[in-house]
């Protein structure tokens, strides 16, 4: 998953994984910068490097589990290096500071050893689909890029090797593909547009649907006078209230109007299928909210599919 | 309300003004509209940006923009100049300003370890968005700096990068690799020369050489960094100095923004303002959670009506404000006494100087 900030990246892995073990697959959600909203979204506590379930599959709707862990690229290389029987004097090089050294040495280490261990994991079955929540927009290219630079600098050995596996997933479309998340605004929509390509170019990574989170369902009823309105309905307002309506109703007919045109903008920009998610009313994303947008996202590639339930 | 206590007097009175917050909050544009309030305050300002979005780069005339300020000519009592930060051209100078000889200096450019430095180690790019701050408020007649930090989770690097930066220049393990600039290897104890080949056989031979020309390159200059980086940090805790905190109204960027006034606090730096954009607008006195109850209970005996549909959309925008206000009303306590500015959604993306004139008529309490 791969998106600007602000975009609401997060919420869209955690939609995904939520949405795709609604449909029998057990998902296992891969975070890698640090503390998240994400746990919160299956009030579930902090996470660990350690795997835990957000939200326990089993139960009558035949959903799978959606478990979770973070990475991070010191407990990769310790992890790495003790796979690799260097553990003598791994715990040195990670708590002496000198993977910093390394990894300056050697830029894109870090990202290598981040997107290794998801590899492994891959390789190892550890779930049906997993899901990595990217680190923002910019940062999301020269991660995905990593295997290949590293290629350029370090030439042997066992990272090089690494680097040439992470490559061969990242080129296998079967295996993987990036899911751009963006909002229908005009700046993000841009560098949607610019990441996609770059990606496509760059790093030769598959692109999937892409994701616009955030659109404003329709509503019947906008542009009704709410004096006439009431009368039609038998009911009467109270004072002041028509303009309230009126003012709320503008304000979201304005946005919509925008919206559509970046919708349009993006749909013109980038021959991607696109997956619309609501626009949710509140500032928190819970498991109810989650739970609207997950099947929000199943109608979604359902009706792109074209396929009956 | 003294002048001193809103973003106005911020902008007229204080050198320098550092925009903080997490990504996608808006604080380019942040950035951008101060510093366009300063030259219409009558003084020469220049903003430092990070990466402005395209057309409102175009907008304010910054497009193509190198590391040097620009001037931007508009209609205003003062000046405004606009440069982009290039990091590595900042650290360069940096160096060349810290070597010994130019041969050192040169030595250390060329190293291929040196020129991954800006781009590899974090907090570097941070860091140097302070590097430059400090260079344009010693070395040039700007009366007003205004500088944009970069969007990372990791945006406040900075106040502990020199430290970090310090630290790595100063590895032991490497200054013990360093000690006999000649044959290091025989010279070297066993511990270190196990840990050499151990990060030999993982990344490769060419990797460790090129990092310990480095650590040979740049002997001597640690001192000179240090209390560059020292005076940086001084500089950022001094009065004429402000942090501004950009916030969104989401619980996400609510919570990082306490997190971000909790580091500078322990810094020693007080948040002197809080801009909020994106804030849902109220279109009632009263913004409760249970009035907007009332209003969706209300929608729902009217549901398949106009009158029905009119009153869900109340229902969700009275709902989504009433979020906001609860979160930013805790934000503004954490800040206190700073002043709050609140920018409402607004009607379009900012690319021109209309755009930023309507967000400067919130932040600065006048009307559009």
């Amino acid at each position: 998953m791969a998106g600007k900030g602000g975009v609401g990246k997060t919420t869209v892995s955690a939609t995904l994984a939520r949405a795709a073990a609604l449909s029998g697959l057990s998902t296992l959600i891969v975070e890698v910068e640090g503390k998240s909203g994400l746990p919160g979204m299956f009030a579930h506590g902090e996470l660990g490097y350690d795997e835990v379930v957000l939200s326990a599959g089993g139960g009558p709707d035949g959903a799978a589990d959606v478990r979770a862990r973070t990475l991070t690229a010191d407990a990769a290389l310790l992890e790495y290096l003790q796979d690799h029987g260097l553990s003598r004097i791994s715990r040195r090089l990670v708590s002496s500071g000198a993977l910093d050294v390394v990894a300056t040495a050697a830029p894109g280490i870090k990202d290598i050893l981040l997107l290794g261990k998801v590899k492994q994991l891959e390789r190892a079955g550890v779930a049906d689909l997993i899901v990595l929540d990217a680190p923002a927009a910019g940062h999301a290219i020269t991660f995905l890029q990593s295997p290949r630079s590293l290629l350029d600098t370090v030439s042997v050995g066992p990272i090089n090797a690494q680097a040439r596996d992470v490559l061969e997933l990242l080129e296998d479309h079967r295996r993987c593909q990036v899911v751009l998340v963006t909002i229908p605004e005009e700046t993000p929509v841009n560098e949607a547009v610019e990441t996609a390509f770059s990606l496509e170019d760059r790093v030769g990574v598959g692109l999937g649907p892409i994701v616009v989170n955030g659109v404003y369902p329709a509503l019947v009823g906008l542009d009704a006078d709410p004096v006439a309105a009431a009368e039609a309905a038998g009911v009467s307002l109270r004072p002041g209230e028509a303009d309230a309506l009126v003012a709320a109703a503008t304000f979201r007919r304005s946005r919509v109007e925008l919206q559509d045109e970046q919708v349009g903008r993006l749909e013109s920009a980038l021959p991607l299928p696109q997956l619309r998610l609501p626009f949710q009313f509140t500032t928190d994303i819970g498991p109810a909210e989650l739970e609207t947008l997950a099947r929000a996202l199943l109608d979604e590639i359902e009706s792109l599919s074209g396929l009956p339930a | 309300m003294t002048e001193g206590e809103t973003v106005a007097g911020l902008v007229s009175e204080r050198s320098i003004v550092v925009c903080c917050g997490s990504g996608g909050v808006g604080k380019t544009t942040t950035a951008a509209v101060l510093a366009l309030e300063g030259a219409r305050r009558g003084r020469k300002t220049v903003v430092v940006t990070i990466d402005p979005a395209k057309r409102l780069a175009d907008a304010i005339g910054l497009a193509g923009l190198t590391g040097s300020p620009s001037r931007i000519d508009g209609n205003w009592p003062g000046e405004l100049w606009a440069m982009m930060l290039d990091t590595k051209s900042t650290f360069d100078d940096l160096v060349l300003k810290h070597a010994g000889t130019p041969e050192q200096g040169r030595r250390i450019l060329a190293n291929r370890f040196y020129r991954n430095i800006s781009g590899a180690l974090s907090g570097t790019q941070e860091y140097m968005a302070m590097e430059k701050l400090h260079e344009l408020h010693d070395e040039t007649d700007f009366e007003l700096v205004v500088v944009d930090t970069p969007p990372t989770r990791h945006a406040l690097d900075f106040l502990d990068a020199p430290r970090r930066l310090s630290r790595f220049l100063d590895h032991r393990l490497f200054r013990l690799l360093m000690a006999p600039s000649r044959g290091f290897v025989r010279a070297v104890n066993v511990a270190a020369q196990t840990f050499l080949r151990t990060v030999s056989k993982v990344v490769g031979g060419d990797v460790v050489d090129d990092a310990i020309a480095f650590f040979q390159a740049f002997e001597g200059m640690e001192e000179g960094f240090r209390q560059r980086a020292a005076r940086v940090n001084e500089l950022l805790a001094a009065p004429e100095t402000a942090f501004v905190l950009v916030a969104s109204p989401r619980r996400d960027t609510v919570e990082e923004a306490h997190f971000f006034a909790e580091r500078l606090r322990e810094a020693g730096i007080e948040v002197q303002a809080l801009v909020v954009n994106r804030v849902h607008p109220t279109f009632r006195r009263r913004v409760t959670d249970q009035a907007a109850a009332a209003t969706a209970a209300r929608a729902e005996t009217l549901a398949g009506t106009e009158l029905g549909g009119l009153y869900r959309n109340l229902a969700d925008f009275e709902a989504v404000a009433s979020r906001e206000q609860g979160h930013l009303a805790g934000l503004a306590d954490a800040v206190a006494p700073a002043p709050v500015v609140w920018v409402p959604f607004l009607r379009s993306d900012v690319h021109d100087l209309a755009g930023m004139d309507e967000i400067a008529a919130h932040v600065f309490g006048r009307s559009a």
